[in-house]
């Protein structure tokens, strides 16, 4: 259970640098976007990511990807959807409260960090979720933001 | 202590320079006091008469109540209610705020209201999760969790607005509080947990139960290290254990706290399990507060709260001090200080 899941935080470094590539190609096809229409691509995209993600992270849309600030565990899949670390009730054996078969989706988060080039960024204090991006995607999102502050420069 | 400033019950102390909140708790840490705070269990009535019963156990030996919200995921009268009621009465309450049943509308304006009442401390928690109670068919919400709420009330407190950016007319004098359980994995990463909590405003700490004094030394020299003493007040939770059976039952059914076996051993082989109980509690106090960093403890006496004195007593952490409660005269400080 919660192979695919685990494999991606063992290899959290190499999804960190596979995500950063990505990022940029996603970036460079701004035109691309552009010309297709942002809003007409939403749709394929969100697809595609949804089952990539859904597949290597157990990926539930929230629409707002923090996976490079905590190991490449989702915090969505913890049952309380923690957004800053784990809760007082992880088990001894590092499982959940909620679902004792489940390996802490926290104590997964700093194992993969510490993998990481940049894992401080679990230290972060992250606000809570903005739940009107659930089901949007993700990486279009971080494109647009980019672009925004390109063209209206960084607030 | 006798404060110059009696309360009047159902208003608020002066706010001192340097403090945030008008609360007797925040006087007590400040002024380097070793801090005892209670537990109450809120009643499943809605008997006004009960509560007070149960606040009336702790007279002259606690400094703030803690007033807990569904703990354990079982549902009991409000946190809101219980302080509602008990600041009436000019009780220091630390009301507890869970993430569990309340999404982010409706915590910030149960905070707004707590203060109104004259709440002083607010704990912020994320909350058991709902399979743990007696109705695990309910919704969990879990909108914040324990960093974002302490930060929404900082928020609220010293930005005087709501996380929406909507002004309040009059922010929310509260010293905000928050948990910590050094006491299961990730074991590295607890000290860091806390850091970000008192990053996000949190201002002093109650642990989980402590019955593993050597893991605590560990967690409590990490925070000392990093000089997190100086900035969040950390008290210990500790309680009773009412004998071995009750203890390998909560080891093994309620999440998050670590008894080690040679506490279960030690409690089976007393003449009485109850006193030995009462008895491991004190020293473990005692140990505690040897301990750098530590300022006051936590006492957590489910369903022995007519304990709590003898604990507090007997360990005599009080060094003499009477914490005010309804009715306290300067005899009772006297004879305090003369035992």
């Amino acid at each position: 259970m919660y192979a695919a899941r685990r494999w991606s935080v063992r290899h959290a470094r190499f999804l960190e640098s596979l995500y950063d590539t990505f990022e940029g190609v996603m970036n460079a096809l701004h035109p691309l976007w552009l010309k297709i229409g942002y809003d007409r691509v939403e749709k394929p995209i969100t697809f595609v990511e949804r089952n990539v993600k859904g597949f290597l992270f157990d990926c539930q849309m929230c629409g707002k990807c923090v996976l490079g600030e905590t190991g490449m565990s989702c915090p969505m899949n913890c049952p309380k959807q923690l957004q800053n670390g784990p809760c007082g009730g992880v088990q001894t054996n590092g499982n959940c409260e909620v679902i004792p078969d489940m390996p802490c989706v926290w104590v997964e988060a700093e194992r993969g960090s510490r993998l990481m080039r940049h894992g401080s960024g679990i230290n972060n204090v992250r606000l809570p979720v903005d739940n009107r991006l659930k089901g949007s995607s993700s990486w279009l999102r971080v494109v647009r933001e980019k672009r925004d502050q390109q063209f209206y420069g960084a607030d | 202590m006798i404060f110059e400033d009696e309360p009047v019950p159902g208003f608020s102390l002066p706010i001192l320079p340097g403090h945030v909140s008008p609360g007797r708790l925040e006087r007590v840490l400040r002024a380097g006091n070793f801090a005892v705070t209670a537990e109450i269990a809120p009643p499943d009535s809605a008997d006004a008469d009960e509560v007070y019963a149960r606040a009336k156990i702790f007279d002259g030996y606690v400094d703030a109540i803690n007033a807990t919200d569904g703990s354990g995921a079982n549902c009991h009268m409000s946190s809101v209610g219980v302080c509602s009621l008990l600041t009436r009465l000019g009780y220091a309450m630390v009301m507890q705020a869970s993430c569990r049943d309340k999404n982010r509308i409706a915590i910030q304006g149960d905070i707004l209201g707590a203060a109104a009442m004259g709440v002083a401390n607010i704990l912020c928690l994320t909350g058991d999760g709902v399979q743990a109670g007696d109705q695990p068919q309910a919704k969990p919400v879990f909108d914040l969790d324990a960093v974002s709420l302490a930060s929404t009330v900082r928020i609220m407190r010293d930005e005087s607005r709501f996380l929406s950016g909507r002004a309040l007319s009059c922010p929310p004098h509260v010293l905000i509080g928050g948990a910590a359980n050094p006491f299961v994995p990730p074991y590295d990463y607890r000290a860091q947990r806390l850091k970000k909590k008192i990053e996000a405003g949190v201002q002093f700490v109650q642990t989980q139960y402590c019955f593993d004094v050597p893991r605590l030394r560990e967690f409590m020299k990490q925070i000392c290290d990093m000089g997190l003493h100086e900035k969040a007040f950390v008290l210990i939770g500790v309680g009773p254990l009412a004998s071995a059976r009750a203890a390998a039952w909560i080891r093994d059914y309620v999440p998050g706290i670590h008894i080690p076996d040679e506490v279960i051993t030690r409690l089976r082989g007393a003449a009485s399990q109850k006193a030995e109980g009462v008895r491991l509690c004190v020293e473990l106090i005692q140990e505690i507060r040897e301990i750098e960093g530590v300022s006051g403890v936590h006492v957590m006496a489910y369903r022995q709260e007519d304990s709590v004195a003898e604990i507090v007593e007997r360990s005599g952490i009080l060094e003499g001090r009477v914490p005010w409660y309804p009715g306290r005269s300067q005899g009772a400080q006297d004879s305090r200080k003369a035992n």
